[in-house]
């Protein structure tokens, strides 16, 4: 099962790819500016080939099972999507070209903007950053430099409720806050009594996910906005979970001042086993000057005959630039492309079909898993992994045992505030049938961890590898191959 | 379209959810703001969507029909055919972060394999998993140092010669921690390869400084005295490097840099306007734990049998939260598997080649290009790789608008972000670019001259 490194199969002397000879005349570097020696692998292209090929076969993927992974959103990530942001005119554009050759790429991401501001319900989107954690990182600033701008420096604590994603805090510390976490009241709702107490003159925002991490709506959202504008906060929402809200509400419509949006989790672009993601960023009327910089535009309206001109634009109050040139555009592609196919009643289906989803397998799961909040949830819901009466068995052992089964484990120990949490995320995309048999493995490996408890202890078995030696990892670290010289 | 229910299994499943409608699912939501209208056109067949995407593709005119000089942060390289073909394969492009290395070895395997091979490109000793892109990467770099020193030292240094896009995304992402001065870089500092305007500000207070090599100008300088004078005076130094440059040039470990950072794009990935990208990260061992983003070790199985896993992942927000330096989450996986692919591809030969061939064609263009009258190189003494700058007799606009009709792209206008450098031009020259290609822009602002 075990595939060698690539440094492994290298042999002296083979070559996967050759470029044709130098056609002009030869220029010598200077010697001292010369390295040694670059040990890269020699491999043919062949060999090249069949490594990766195995060890994608050492993957599970959506395209090859259910991947329950609650707060990721795994949903098919449609074929389509990938030939249109493979289309040379698309892929093949320098990102400085002049403004007029690219009118195409231009018009795309300012389509895109749009239609994000209209699912949101905000006055001005960005798609710049980067990723959902990014996006959150112009949110927080932005907020530290609304305060800044409107006189009111000593605005610095940043509200984060328990069952908030765990980037937040990370985010609100990396902007030079002060994070305070809310608890969560029995309903799994933002606690309101703590919330109050906390509403003071040095209260810059509140960073909500809604639907939370439990994947609970917030019975008291208004209020809970309410309290905050108030005390003059901002309130900032966490977009990850947008994929439960599509044309259903608006997080501008509900008061949220600020959101992200994750493309590759709500829009269908893929993972990539951890990246490319991408996270714009919409705000309301009044922090829309503080949107990072450049922001695509229309530089000159069109009429019947000429298409309007594209370009880009400053904010006046701009917290700056977030990272080169304008954002994930091969991402922005796809993310277009899937909007463009489903429009409006087609993203309605998405939140809608992915909510009955999830309530449909809570409703089997509950049989057999403790379930913590039993409210109706929206597209994902946390079970316990364990029993009272079999402390022996942890969600771990639940997650592992699943991998044996075929399918890929739910998030697990995660919330926090669940013990030994399993948070299972279904998507719009999974059949009844894929469901049903999601829940028929739960319900057999609940069985085995009466009957047979050290199935569940030694899982998986079935998989290219067993359970690793993490401690090992972290104190033996060895972090690239050895490479022979 | 991609939802797979039919009317029955709807209401099979309402009955065991025991709802009446799916609406009824939503009743938390206010009722006041349940389903807007939304101004987004009903939804495109595959078969309509592939035809509007073509056609707004055709809008615009790209690397393809260009003849391209432009370079300054994306460069045009050769993409070779296989590299592209696995990052196809659905195994890689639709797997999540491995949370669960034992059904994702795969992606675990290749990002160990892209450490090994940024760790010996660069010749630093550890690699992480990848940040957004360069300038990220930048400001992480900057991060990773003020963290490094527990905010005791305020002053972030950064040349002047740092590409611009960089220097403003570093100075974002300084915004949020207490009083960083984040200096160096003013337009008196010059754009000469002088450095002593630098040496001089480096400090006790300092605790970063930032150079670029080779750097925005292309230019390849020695930044030994530098390095040396920051450690005298406890200051860490990074290097923002281009990595194609590295096969040739003596890599950012040999100068005994303590970060090195650089934009990944030209390993294998399209120029994509600007995104998707790659940021590279390395440091000395001794940063390991202060290093942000994700990280893949080695350990082994239960059966003794070697395995890849994340590793010191308390590092990150998933267990310290609002105690953890930075808030990435993500890696650029798949565009680290196409840098990986891409080097195993074109292998220690291969690589070292298209660097030469990069640098052969620069320095034939600069040549050719510095007997058209009133065209001289800016840095006439300084060795480059593969980009440069040139004086041009007219704005560097009215050049490139010329050049435009005959399907050239000319190079990037300095004067955009270097108000001092007005008439001057960077242009970049990779393997793509042929003997043919660089007389016919050679012919070309002859005849401009001529108008």
């Amino acid at each position: 099962m075990i595939e060698p490194t690539i440094y492994e199969l290298s042999q002296s002397g083979r070559k996967g790819v050759t470029f044709a000879k130098s056609d002009v005349p030869h220029y010598d570097l200077p010697t001292e500016l010369q390295r040694d020696s670059l040990h890269l692998p020699q491999l043919s292209e062949l060999d090249v080939t069949r490594h990766f090929t195995h060890l994608s076969q050492l993957n599970y993927s959506i395209d090859g099972g259910y991947y329950p992974l609650g707060s990721c959103t795994m949903k098919y990530n449609p074929k389509i999507n990938e030939e249109m942001a493979r289309l040379p005119g698309l892929a093949n554009a320098h990102p400085l070209q002049p403004l007029v050759t690219v009118q195409g790429e231009l018009y795309l991401m300012y389509q895109l903007q749009e239609w994000l501001q209209e699912l949101s319900g905000f006055h001005s989107v960005t798609i710049q950053p980067s990723a959902g954690a990014q996006g959150e990182l112009v949110g927080a600033m932005i907020i530290k430099k609304y305060h800044q701008v409107n006189n009111s420096p000593l605005r610095t604590k940043i509200l984060i409720p328990d069952s908030a994603h765990g980037t937040n805090p990370a985010t609100s510390s990396m902007s030079g806050f002060k994070v305070v976490a809310l608890p969560s009241d029995e309903r799994g709702n933002v606690d309101l009594e703590a919330l109050k107490a906390e509403c003071d003159e040095t209260l810059a925002g509140l960073m909500l996910t809604n639907p939370n991490t439990l994947g609970l709506f917030d019975e008291n959202v208004l209020e809970v906005i309410r309290l905050v504008h108030e005390a003059g906060g901002l309130v900032y929402g966490d977009g990850a979970n947008l994929n439960a809200l599509l044309g259903i509400v608006r997080p501008g419509d509900l008061g949220f001042d600020i959101i992200h949006f994750n493309l590759h989790k709500t829009f269908s672009t893929p993972h990539g086993g951890g990246g490319p993601g991408s996270g714009p960023v919409g705000v309301s009327e009044a922090l829309a000057e503080y949107l990072p910089s450049p922001i695509v535009t229309i530089l000159e309206e069109g009429d019947d005959e000429t298409p309007p001109f594209f370009g880009f634009y400053t904010p006046k109050l701009s917290i700056g630039r977030m990272k080169a040139f304008y954002g994930q555009f091969g991402v922005h592609i796809r993310a277009f492309t899937y909007i463009a196919m489903l429009g409006a009643s087609g993203l309605r289906d998405v939140a809608e079909k992915a909510v009955l989803n999830a309530n449909y397998l809570m409703a089997k799961v509950k049989e057999d898993y403790p379930l913590p909040y039993d409210r109706t949830c929206m597209h994902e819901f946390v079970v316990e992994g364990t029993w009272k009466d079999l402390p022996d068995i942890h969600a771990l052992d639940v997650a592992k045992r699943l991998m044996d089964y075929g399918f890929h484990p739910p998030t697990n120990y995660f919330p926090l505030i669940v013990h030994e949490a399993l948070m299972i995320e279904p998507t719009e995309t999974e059949s009844m049938q894929t469901l049903d048999a999601f829940a028929a493995a739960m319900k057999a490996i609940a069985k085995e961890a009466r009957e047979d408890p050290e199935l569940l202890h030694t899982a998986p078995h079935n998989t290219p590898i067993r359970r690793c030696d993490e401690v090992k990892a972290a104190r033996d670290l060895v972090l690239c191959c050895w490479m022979p010289k | 379209m991609f939802t797979p229910h039919t009317p029955q299994e709807i209401e099979e499943m309402l009955k065991v959810i025991g709802a009446e409608t799916i609406e009824e699912l939503f009743d938390k939501v206010p009722e006041n703001f349940r389903y807007p209208e939304l101004n987004i056109p009903e939804g495109l067949s595959e078969m309509e969507i592939a035809s509007e995407l073509k056609e707004i593709a055709s809008a615009n005119a790209t690397t393809d029909e260009f003849v391209s000089f432009l370079g300054a942060g994306a460069y045009n390289h050769y993409i070779p055919a296989a590299v592209d073909m696995i990052l196809r394969r659905g195994e890689f492009y639709t797997a999540y972060t491995p949370y669960q290395p034992e059904v994702s070895q795969g992606t675990l395997q290749a990002i160990f394999e892209f450490q090994s091979l940024m760790t010996e490109l660069t010749g630093m000793d550890v690699s992480n998993a990848s940040h957004y892109d360069g300038a990220t990467a930048t400001a992480e770099a900057a991060n990773l140092a003020y963290h490094f020193f527990r905010g005791k030292r305020k002053k972030i240094l950064v040349s002047r010669s740092v590409n611009p896009q960089y220097r403003e995304t570093l100075r974002t992402y300084m915004s949020g921690l207490e009083n960083v001065q984040v200096i160096g870089d003013e337009p008196a500092a010059g754009t000469s390869s002088d450095l002593n305007k630098m040496l001089a500000l480096i400090d006790k207070d300092t605790a970063l400084v930032i150079v670029q090599y080779p750097d925005f100008f292309g230019r390849i300088i020695d930044y030994t005295k530098l390095v040396e004078a920051a450690h005298s005076q406890g200051a860490l130094v990074a290097f923002v490097f281009n990595p194609t440059a590295l096969g040739l040039l003596k890599p950012p470990g040999d100068f005994d840099v303590d970060i090195a950072v650089g934009e990944g794009q030209p390993l294998g990935i399209p120029l994509s306007y600007g995104g998707p990208y790659l940021g590279i990260f390395t440091v000395k061992d001794k940063y390991v734990r202060k290093l942000a983003g994700r990280l893949v070790g080695e350990t082994v199985d239960e059966a003794g049998e070697r395995a890849f896993v994340l590793t010191l992942t308390a590092r990150e927000q998933h267990i310290r939260r609002e105690k953890s330096t930075s808030n990435i989450c993500t890696n650029q996986g798949l565009m680290v598997l196409a840098a990986t692919v891409y080097l195993s591809l074109l292998g220690k030969a291969g690589f070292k080649q298209v660097a030469d061939l990069c640098y052969q064609k620069a320095h034939y263009a600069a040549e050719q290009i510095s007997k058209i009258d009133g065209y001289e190189l800016a840095f006439p003494d300084t060795p480059f790789f593969h980009e440069f700058v040139l004086t041009t007799p007219k704005p560097v606009s009215m050049i490139n608008d010329h050049l435009q009709e005959h399907w050239i792209l000319g190079g990037y206008d300095l004067s955009q972000d270097y108000p001092d450098m007005k008439n001057k031009m960077l242009i970049a020259v990779t393997e793509k670019i042929s003997k043919d290609d660089i007389d016919d822009l050679v012919a070309v602002l002859q005849e401009a001259d001529h108008d």
